[in-house]
């Protein structure tokens, strides 16, 4: 398992290097997005609008942070669950996005969308938002401001810490649950 | 009758919101390093790593443990001596929840189930009353994610089912569940009662202390086992594989249906946030 740096916004060379589980300090700026917005953004596209952020090379962060306190530039900040998001993923993969980073399972068709458009799902650790906020150096809302903790935030990350959960290869990080050792089976 | 005023329920919910978010319980502290200790691989040693990183920081920084500082919900005993002075007890509540997650930055998770808009206050708060002898009033809040509580289920299953009914369901619902809650959870479980009565008792079985032991034996040999065989699906901390699936198990059990076998399983992160305060 190797490590990278990596900086935004990311390329298709960057994505065929990286192998599930290999860890990615990610640095530059990514996008904030969770369910409510996904659906606005989709909304967007089907009326042919332009969206609040250029998707080429983007990363796509799912979380809602808590609010920021006094002479902090956001709460903490770390992954929502990632499968709510699977409606709308290959359709943002489709147009450029080349990760998103959350927690959790992601269903066929992301998965099948990270090999076609070479994009990666990256984890964080949930339940670590404090850590995490610790890497974020500035954050601003750019869209969707009615939707609080839900709005668009584009975020200036160094060195955020990730694990490549699904590559662009089929390769997947997470193990399967020993059904038969548990006595299921 | 022993009266006191509201503003003093206020102030002691705003105060349990906030430290709830920023102050891991040390039980649960405790049971990170155990598991640690118990882990071999680098990934489950790196996320316990992590994760006690971040108990400490929250502390230093006042910023909560995490993003999803949770729905309020809480479990109130009032005593039958006591009275509320200048506003009902559901209200004082719910005005705590407003200025403690104002006041501790912390995030707003209640909205419309529908149109989703956001309530903008995390009100209102999900309570449970119960009457009790005496005077006092004993309040227990917890900061519940949506994630875990996402991961659980209620099920009625057929009483010819029993106990081995009641053990699978369990486990494929943890096993199914996979990375998604935050593993390491802890499996709250609310046997009997009725449909809506069964996760009552899984969510207040919840609020019970990791290193505890279950009163009855029946149950706390049920707790045993259970915790022991989610352990071998070896899910892991954050999904990435190990020994550490569940911190915890715990059981709760009422009568029910002579027809019925209710069963809820009610699952909590590893940032179990709740505390009790006696008034």
């Amino acid at each position: 398992m190797a490590e990278h740096a990596l900086q935004t916004p990311l390329n298709d060379a960057d994505m065929l290097k990286l192998r599930a589980g290999d860890v990615v300090r990610l640095t530059g700026t990514i996008y904030t997005a969770r369910d409510a917005a996904h659906k606005r953004l989709c909304d967007l596209l089907d009326k042919g609008e332009p969206l609040p952020f250029d998707l080429q090379g983007s990363v796509i962060y799912y979380v809602g942070p808590s609010p920021a306190p006094p002479g902090r530039p956001i709460g903490a900040a770390g992954p929502t669950t990632s499968y709510r998001m699977d409606t709308y993923a290959p359709r943002l993969h489709a147009l450029g996005c080349k990760a998103s980073v959350g927690k959790g399972k992601r269903g066929d068709a992301v998965k099948q969308a990270l090999a076609d458009h070479k994009a990666v799902y990256f984890g964080a650790t949930g339940g670590a938002g404090a850590l995490l906020s610790k890497c974020i150096t500035a954050a601003k809302v750019i869209a969707f401001d009615d939707l609080g903790p839900e709005a668009i935030r584009e975020l200036t990350v160094e060195d955020f810490p990730l694990l490549v959960i699904n590559d662009c290869h089929g390769g997947e990080l997470y193990v399967q649950p020993d059904r038969a050792a548990a006595g299921l089976e | 009758m022993r009266t006191i005023d509201a503003s003093q329920i206020i102030d002691t919910v705003a105060r349990m919101c906030i430290d709830s978010n920023r102050y891991l319980p040390t039980d649960v502290r405790d049971s990170f390093a155990r598991s640690a200790a118990r882990e071999e691989s680098p990934a489950a040693r790196e996320v316990f790593r992590q994760l006690t990183e971040n108990y400490e920081l929250a502390e230093q920084t006042g910023l909560p443990l995490c993003q999803d500082t949770g729905l309020a919900v809480f479990f109130v005993d009032v005593g039958k001596e006591l009275r509320v002075a200048g506003m009902n007890i559901r209200e004082a509540i719910n005005e705590g929840v407003r200025k403690g997650y104002a006041e501790g930055f912390l995030r707003k998770s209640a909205c419309d189930p529908l149109t989703r808009a956001n309530t903008r206050d995390n009100t209102p708060a999900v309570i449970h009353f119960d009457i009790v002898p005496g005077d006092r009033l004993k309040i227990a809040f917890m900061a519940k994610g949506g994630g875990s509580e996402n991961m659980s289920r209620v099920t009625m299953l057929a009483p010819a089912q029993g106990w081995p009914g009641i053990r699978k369901f369990v486990l494929e619902r943890v096993a199914e569940a996979g990375p998604n809650p935050c593993p390491p959870t802890i499996v709250g479980i609310g046997i009997g009662g009725t449909f809506d009565y069964a996760p009552i008792l899984a969510k207040k079985a919840l609020l019970r202390k990791l290193d505890d032991v279950n009163p009855d034996p029946k149950l706390a040999a049920m707790e045993t086992e259970l915790l022991e065989a989610l352990n071998k699906l070896g899910i892991g901390p954050m999904g990435l594989g190990g020994k550490t699936t569940c911190l915890g198990v715990k059981i709760a059990m009422s009568p029910c249906h002579i027809a019925s076998l209710p069963l809820a399983v009610n699952i909590q992160c590893h940032s179990s946030r709740h505390r009790e305060v006696e008034l």
